[in-house]
């Protein structure tokens, strides 16, 4: 009976090994315990998220959870970066492999509906817009009629660009390939005339893929509303309310002026009692959400109100050259729009 | 009415035209018209062909630059590539200070693999050597103890990650596979129609169907809170993937063996267990194992397909490194290289398989 | 096979009445139920699991998404498709589309794997050199590579659509592909199809009558030249008596690359080229050792009757080395198809291209990928089915 013996022992010891205990009960609790939070980010994108050379990733996507993380330990690095794919990333979140997507996911009725997913405020007010070489002489998307367009599959770019098509009683050829990395040399290839994805990827791809920046512009349309934010799991309201109210944190520090120099400050001076509410001097506004009192000061402390943020990762000072546009508050024009944290 | 020939003529030298050179070249390419066609025919192919290729692999290439931009200006290979990227695509984004973990691990398996091929380890010795290599690799990557750092499982990648994940899978998927194999020569109806219904089932699926099944499906099968690691899910797919095929080897070789063995093992009151342990696998196991390489070479290439669920083996290492737009031109020279790889452990290990299949075979006769 | 394995020793006694628990049939019985619960038990967990989640993320289930609006665009297509069309339909553009490059394929990798497979046995060394080098270099690289590397060649060598090749007149070969013009239908070439028709008929019987003629009397067949009058000669007349319009559809240059005409994508050839060649490297391994597997003898007495090389390869060797050569063949074949599926890492939109893309637009992993697994293996069954039958049928009929 030895051989059989064995072989049973294998088997059973190998099913042990395969499954491991990732988190139990509620997604806080089981951070709190692990000491960090793990974070879905995209595996390269610049100005979102991208590891620079020694491996420490950066990237308007990435603060958004070094925020989160912030406002949970009071320490900005206790995050667990795992790059994600358009395909992996859902999964990922479903099963618990991550606690929060910060991948440049957009925000649709479907996913909300029917993924398991619910979303925290937009971080990223983005549209799908188009990228040619610019020798082709093409200045607008409605030009386009015929051309072949490299797309990434599985993604809201890939339907918008059929309706977009369909609308305009245009046609065009697909060519669909798996993976940024391929898709992106099958464009500079010369394979595909057009390629497309959000305005702010085209951006980044310019800055940073492109074997030559200039050769390469885009194209004014925005085809369709990209609205790109953090999500988490259904089913644990609490740490939803995490997520959410560190965004909103953000944008609102932004909109009151405090800075991550002047927080500090702020919180010994300031008479405003919202700024006195969001840096933990006054109310109990962290104890409501199971938080430390300090929870809104060490996110702009460590991280950055989200004015900051953007001009870091994504503003007119870094590669990708992105003005605030719909990004900006509410009281600029833009889109940014804290709740009241009250 | 026998001749008979009073002083035999001395046997003459053969004809000039039939030793030396000339007579191999005679008797190997212009033997026949045909033939003599077929010759020049490939050698002019060849001469079209050959220089360029040695002149853009070699002559022309350029093997250290400082940047991308003598590669632009050469006319040939871009092996520079190579030396600037070697360490991302061989050990992908494993921490750069800690990258002679992975080198060790993976000597250790390619160490434990050469001890295989060694027919005095084919004993309990090779459990040991497997326990041995598969622990120092696990030790070394993952780290967590001896004072090494913790790495996480999502930082593995390229040459080491490949191995491991041909090496576990063959592994793993040995005692599975010989029960499967037992199981469906079975004469229990239902044992063996489980293991008939499975065995086809995986072969008759593509392995990328599987690797999507387990990053996309795996995770809902388990309860809420439990995960499983990217790399563990792709291990599980190709495991149960080599499984299937091995157990059909196996089968092979339980089906060459004499019904006689199966007899005489009855004849002395050996019961099933004892008579599979002691009597058939040992024999059996031994008919395989040419074949068994051969699935291990296929199984090695098929890792490659992990690429494609987004694990940074050897092949999307070297996407990543693609990924550096100044480089990103030289894609060619980055397959090429990686191609390499590949190639010189399958050649290498086809060539064992084959020398196996003549030792044992001549061994069987005797 | 089916001799059990686990009877107790025989006793010269007559055998003394054994436990109950030591008959060999309750045994059976026994270990069978205990294996089915077990894997019983595994079974119900992982769906109670999955239910459970499914559920608890209220993730949507069952396969009314397709019947939706699929919304996405496939690239190339047997019949055609637009983002109008329903999932379904895109299924079927998937699975025909695995189909297409299978068969080509097949036919291609056999082509090439019985001329490199016969080139190993040549007598010429440099032909023999030559074709083990490609068997040694195609067999051992990863077949995923072996795409890469194609899909990188076709679309690095070829040249932009705007300084496109044409090779022959209305032949555009280009980064897009290669693109060649179509007959236009028109209702007046009916009549030429069905005359078309009835050569082929006519073809069939007249090589029926000749094999008949050979069995009977050892006249060596007449084929190539009398078939090819049958197919052409009537067909040619019809169409100078009837006067049918035959009109191409040309590919022409638009604003970005050639519209018209038929086409043939660099993705659908990279996957070509790369199955093709890669089964050949093993369909021509099984070759050569096919006709190894044939006796010496058969060569010789072939080589003592008088037939030249080629005949003797033809006549005696081949179809002799066929039985040992279509078992592993067929398993190619399986093999390719199945390796199609590669076609998701360069973008050709195969099945499993389709059922990825459908299982992230939809997020139902488990039927987008049930359905695949269940295409595969239906194709997998139909084609060992008929291959069990085929071989049956040239399996050596000993007296």
């Amino acid at each position: 009976m030895q051989l059989k013996n064995a072989l049973i022992g294998t088997t059973a010891l190998m099913a042990l090994a395969a499954a491991q205990q990732v988190y139990a009960g509620p997604t806080l609790d089981a951070i709190k315990d692990r000491g960090q939070i793990r974070c879905g980010v995209n595996t390269g994108l610049a100005g979102f998220s991208i590891p620079d050379a020694q491996g420490n990733w950066t990237g308007l996507d990435v603060y958004v959870c070094r925020a989160i993380a912030a406002a949970v330990f009071g320490d900005a690095n206790a995050v667990d970066f795992i790059p994600l794919n358009a395909q992996q990333r859902f999964t990922a979140l479903q099963s618990g492999e991550v606690d929060v997507l910060s991948r440049n996911t957009t925000w649709t009725l479907t996913r909300d509906a029917s993924l398991g997913l619910h979303f925290a405020p937009t971080t990223f007010y983005d549209g799908q817009g188009f990228m040619v070489p610019a020798d082709l002489g093409v200045t607008s998307a409605l030009e386009l009629d015929g051309a072949e367009i490299c797309v990434q599959p599985g993604t809201t770019t890939e339907l918008n660009l059929a309706d977009y098509f369909r609308a305009n009683d245009m046609e065009f050829t697909a060519v669909v390939i798996e993976g940024f990395e391929q898709s992106l040399d099958t464009f500079f290839s010369g394979r595909c005339q057009v390629y497309t994805t959000d305005v702010s990827g085209l951006a980044a791809i310019i800055a940073n893929d492109a074997p030559d920046p200039d050769a390469y512009v885009i194209l004014p349309e925005v085809i369709s509303k990209e609205p790109l934010g953090p999500a988490v799991r259904r089913g644990d309201d609490e740490w939803f309310a995490i997520a959410k109210w560190t965004v909103y944190a953000m944008i609102e520090a932004e909109e009151k002026g405090v800075t991550s120099e002047n927080a500090s400050e702020m919180r010994a001076n300031s008479t405003d009692p919202t700024v006195q509410r969001l840096l933990g001097a006054s109310g109990n506004m962290g104890e409501l959400l199971g938080l430390d009192q300090d929870w809104g000061y060490n996110i702009i402390t460590q991280v950055g109100n989200y004015g900051e943020v953007f001009e870091r990762n994504v503003g007119p000072n870094t590669p990708l050259r992105l003005q605030r546009g719909d990004n900006d508050l509410w009281t600029r024009g833009g889109l940014m729009y804290a709740m009241p944290i009250r | 009415m026998a001749s008979f020939v009073k002083n035999p003529t001395p046997p003459r030298s053969p004809p000039l035209a039939s030793v030396g050179v000339l007579g191999w070249l005679r008797t190997n390419l212009f033997n026949g018209w045909w033939n003599s066609l077929l010759t020049v025919l490939f050698l002019a192919l060849l001469a079209w062909v050959v220089p360029p290729m040695l002149d853009w692999l070699v002559f022309n290439a350029v093997f250290r630059a400082d940047s991308s931009d003598e590669c632009r200006a050469a006319d040939g290979a871009c092996w520079a590539f190579v030396e600037v990227k070697y360490r991302l695509i061989l050990f992908g984004r494993y921490p750069f200070d800690e990258q002679w973990r992975p080198l060790v691990g993976m000597l250790a398996l390619i160490a434990m693999a050469l001890a295989s091929c060694d027919r005095r380890n084919w004993n309990r010795r090779l459990l040991f050597i497997w326990a041995a290599g598969l622990s120092v690799f696990f030790i070394l990557m993952g780290g967590g103890v001896f004072g090494l750092t913790s790495v996480r499982t999502s930082l593995w990648g390229g040459l080491p990650l490949t191995l491991m994940l041909a090496f576990i899978g063959i592994a793993a998927a040995f005692p599975i596979s010989i029960l499967l194999a037992l199981g469906r020569r079975s004469n229990l109806p239902l044992i063996r129609a489980l293991c008939v219904g499975y065995i086809e089932l995986i072969r008759g699926v593509p392995l990328i169907s599987l690797l999507f099944m387990a990053s996309f499906m795996l995770p809902l099968f388990m309860p809420t809170g439990v995960s499983i690691d990217a790399v563990l899910r792709a291990q599980v797919a190709i495991i149960i993937f080599a499984a299937a095929y091995l157990a059909e080897v196996i089968r092979g070789g339980l089906q060459a063996l004499p019904k006689g063995q199966y007899e005489a093992a009855d004849a002395l009151g050996l019961g099933y267990w004892k008579t599979q342990q002691l009597i058939i696998l040992p024999q059996a196991l031994k008919i395989a194992i040419p074949p068994i390489v051969n699935t291990f070479i296929g199984l090695f290439k098929d890792t490659s397909l992990v690429a494609i669920v987004s694990l940074t083996d050897l092949v999307l290492a070297t996407r990543q490194a693609l990924g550096d737009p100044e480089w990103r031109q030289f894609f060619i020279e980055a397959y090429m290289f990686i191609m390499f790889i590949y190639w010189i452990f399958c050649y290498f290990m086809s060539k064992y398989s084959q020398y196996l299949e003549r030792v044992l075979s001549t061994t069987r006769r005797a | 096979m089916a001799q059990p394995l686990s009877q107790p020793p025989r006793t010269t006694a007559p055998a003394a009445p054994v436990a109950w628990w030591r008959n060999p049939t309750v045994r059976g019985i026994l270990a069978q139920l205990l294996v089915l619960g077990v894997v019983a038990l595994i079974v119900a967990y992982l769906v109670d699991n999955t239910l459970t989640n499914l559920e608890e993320r209220r993730i949507r289930t069952g396969f009314s998404f397709l019947e939706q609006e699929a919304g996405f665009a496939i690239g190339e297509s047997v019949i055609s498709f637009s983002p109008a069309d329903s999932y379904a339909r895109a299924f079927v553009v998937g699975l025909l589309n695995t189909l297409k490059v299978s068969l080509i394929g097949i036919v291609l990798a056999t082509l090439l794997g019985v001329l490199i497979g016969i080139g190993r046995l040549s007598s010429n060394w440099l032909v023999a050199k030559l074709a083990s080098t490609y068997v040694e270099i195609t067999r051992n690289v990863p077949l995923l590579l072996q795409l890469f590397f194609w899909y990188a060649v076709i679309t690095i060598l070829l040249p932009s659509v705007r300084q496109a090749l044409e090779p022959l007149p209305g032949f555009v070969l280009s980064k897009s592909g290669l693109q060649f013009p179509v007959l236009i239908y028109d209702p007046s070439q009916i009549p030429l199809l069905i005359i078309l028709g009835l050569s082929l008929v006519a073809a069939v019987i007249y090589r029926r009558r000749e094999k008949r003629i050979q069995l009977a009397t050892g006249r060596e067949p007449r084929l190539l030249l009398p078939i090819l009058a049958i197919m052409l000669v009537p067909v040619t007349l019809a169409h100078l008596a009837l006067g049918a319009p035959l009109e191409f559809d040309v590919p022409e240059f638009q604003r970005f690359n050639y519209r018209g005409g038929g086409s043939v994508t660099p993705e659908f050839l990279a996957l070509l080229l790369g199955l093709s060649i890669y089964t050949a490297g093993f369909i021509a391994e099984i070759v050569r050792s096919g006709i190894l597997g044939v006796p010496w003898g058969q060569t010789e007495a072939s080589a003592a009757l008088g037939f030249r090389r080629t005949l003797q390869l033809r006549l005696i060797i081949l179809p002799q080395a066929l039985r040992i050569i279509v078992p592993p063949t067929t398993s190619q074949y399986l093999n390719l198809t199945k390796n199609s599926s590669l076609a998701v890492a360069i973008g050709y939109p195969d099945l499993v291209s389709v059922a990825n893309t459908s299982l992230n637009q939809t997020g139902q992993a488990i039927e987008c990928i049930g359905i695949m697994m269940a295409i595969y293996l239906s194709i997998s069954l139909l084609i060992s089915f008929y291959m069990n039958w085929y071989n049956k049928r040239i399996a050596l009929v000993e007296r």
